[in-house]
């Protein structure tokens, strides 16, 4: 007990000393949080569009001011051709194309239907998808006021349209910040948990100092303690900052109890000091830590399901994401902050975690050896 | 006064079909200064970290202090000092920190600690500068300090590998009265070297080639049956016939 105080007095002061942990402990959650959930924007605005109008109607024009007033789409070319438009494409300046062919009003009139080509650049997936679904949402839109206009028109017969309305629980308003944020949070801490305690332990490999400790009755278990300890703590001041930060910048106020982040928040950091310190059993040099550890890192936040729904993965990698603590803090974080769940809800998500805190620290502890 | 403290019978360790130790036999008694020679690639390094429990000996037997280097590994560590010749202080601690940390670790208590840290660093002449970094002592005092740090916990062995490596003769001078003084506390000090001046300071010396030991007695009686005049010339001789280069 008496040799944990020491171990920790100079952990301690080791930190303190050392301004890129400071820095990274304390000021890396403020810009983190101040500055991702804006770049990191699920929206998609200005999506660059080239119109083809075969047509040059009123109709056509009409659509053409409708489209460009929704505020998602920039009018950027304005091709004679569909293949003049594909060369906006290919140079970049046009995201999406759409086609109005020649007749288009008049068929709308007399026959009571049109036809229109939309032409999407697929190569950044997000932008195409949604500039995609945004612009068959106002052709629909369009497709409605037209039939809306030509009710009064007696001979018209009004086809019955089946409107689809949707709400969005917990998160009304659609704000991607509300789950961008706990969900930074997470990332945030999984950084300190895995880097920092890897590096940590590697660094005195590499200094030679763990040679000494080596050398001397310490426990194993005493050491390893002495190195856990001090990065839980630092963990849990972050987890503090960043939810000041969320809860005065972005007025992100938990609707679950805050008691229950920070308990799972324990029991994740717990998870994460192991892997670190897993890492730093395998690894000789602290390029090596880092290597391993980046790559570790992306399979935990790629599978995390910060960035893209789990439920939408293939089976194998859903696999993965249970053995994968950032996958589970991430979705309690959500289910706590924005639905309030209690402690029955993630009751099977601490047990996992808990289950792969004792995973991977007793394989740590079994690696790391004092003699070879 | 003559009790063994260092027992190594056959001692061998073998990393696959190299032997880096091979059949290692001695006895150094308490308060000893042992100087155990070799060159680079001898096996010196891997014989040390048996004795202090590093590494696990193929075979053979050996006690450190009356333990058991294969099973009694923990009580060792207790009753040993080390000092590599790696640099083995924290550099972003001050001195007085590495003190304080290391006497904690061997389980000394704050109170002694206290008492035993000034009259130290008076020893030392560090007194202006206990509350500095490490990192900013120059290498001799490092390695004085480091040498204290080894024998503060007043352990019944120091194992000592290449202390004195890149130390001007004048602070190696020094570093040596400081080995005198453990020895003369009943400290056994067990020394490896490149320096056969040093060698000369040894009450006795071994010499080993190519895992084994070839030569063992007082550096005079060495000189004596090698007909040389010095201990360089003691271990040219044997050391010529060495297969083995460099590690």
């Amino acid at each position: 007990m008496n040799q944990l105080l020491f171990l920790l007095e100079k952990e301690f002061r080791q930190v303190f000393r050392n301004p890129a942990i400071l820095r990274s402990v304390l000021v890396m959650p403020f810009i983190q949080l101040l500055v991702f959930p804006f770049a990191a924007n699920y929206e998609v605005k200005n999506v660059l569009l080239s119109i083809v109008d075969h047509d040059h109607s009123s109709y056509s024009k009409k659509f053409i001011s409708k489209i460009t007033s929704t505020g998602y789409f920039k009018l950027t070319d304005y091709s004679p051709s569909y293949n003049k438009a594909m060369e906006a494409i290919e140079s970049d300046k046009a995201d999406l194309i759409i086609e109005i062919p020649p007749g288009f009003e008049k068929e709308l009139v007399k026959e009571n239907k049109s036809k229109m080509l939309l032409a999407v650049n697929a190569v950044n997936g997000t932008k195409a998808n949604l500039g995609g679904a945004y612009a068959v949402n106002i052709i629909r839109d369009f497709n409605q006021e037209i039939q809306v206009e030509w009710m009064t028109f007696p001979s018209f017969n009004a086809i019955p349209a089946i409107e689809i309305t949707s709400s969005n629980w917990y998160n009304p308003t659609m704000n991607y910040k509300d789950f961008m944020v706990p969900g930074i949070l997470v990332t945030l801490l999984t950084m300190i948990g895995t880097f920092l305690s890897a590096l940590n332990i590697v660094q005195e490999k590499e200094i030679g100092t763990i040679e000494q400790i080596n050398v001397s009755p310490i426990a194993k278990s005493t050491f390893i303690l002495g190195k856990l300890i001090p990065f839980w703590i630092m963990g849990l001041v972050t987890l503090t900052i960043g939810l000041l930060v969320s809860r005065f910048f972005y007025q992100i106020v938990s609707i679950g109890n805050i008691g229950l982040i920070y308990l799972f928040a324990m029991v994740f950091l717990l998870a994460l000091l192991g892997v670190g310190l897993l890492i730093s059993t395998f690894a000789e040099t602290q390029t090596q830590a880092t290597f391993v550890g980046f790559f570790v890192m992306m399979i935990f936040m790629l599978l995390g399901g910060l960035y893209t729904s789990i439920d939408s993965m293939p089976e194998w990698a859903k696999w993965i994401t249970k053995i994968n603590p950032v996958a589970y803090f991430i979705e309690v974080m959500r289910m706590i902050v924005l639905k309030g769940s209690g402690f029955a809800a993630i009751k099977y998500h601490l047990l996992s975690v808990l289950g792969l805190a004792v995973v991977f620290n007793s394989w740590a502890i079994w690696n790391y050896r004092k003699r070879s | 006064m003559n009790e063994p403290v260092i027992i190594a019978n056959k001692l061998t360790k073998r990393f696959g079909d190299f032997t880096a130790t091979n059949e290692i036999s001695f006895e150094v008694k308490k308060g000893e200064i042992f100087g155990f020679l070799g060159a680079n690639g001898a096996g010196k390094t891997t014989a040390i970290r048996m004795f202090c429990g590093l590494l696990l000996p193929s075979s053979g037997s050996a006690t450190v202090a009356g333990f058991d280097v294969f099973k009694q590994t923990e009580l060792i560590k207790q009753n040993i000092g080390y000092m590599s010749q790696k640099f083995s202080l924290y550099e972003d601690l001050t001195v007085k920190e590495n003190i304080r940390f290391y006497a904690g670790i061997y389980g000394m208590s704050r109170r002694l600690i206290k008492e035993k840290t000034g009259p130290l660093l008076k020893q030392l002449n560090l007194l202006s500068e206990a509350n500095m970094l490490v990192k900013s002592l120059p290498l001799g005092w490092k390695q004085k300090l480091a040498f204290s740090v080894a024998v503060f916990h007043e352990p019944k062995v120091v194992f000592l590998d290449e202390p004195t490596g890149g130390v001007d003769p004048i602070t190696r001078r020094e570093f040596w009265n400081l080995i005198f003084q453990a020895a003369e506390r009943g400290i056994t000090v067990f020394v490896t070297t490149h320096y056969m001046d040093e060698a000369e300071y040894c009450n006795r010396v071994s010499i080993m080639v190519d895992g084994k030991i070839e030569a063992l007695d007082t550096p005079r009686k060495l000189k004596q049956s090698f007909n040389a005049l010095s201990m360089d010339e003691v271990f040219l001789q044997l050391a010529r016939g060495a297969k083995r280069a460099g590690d």
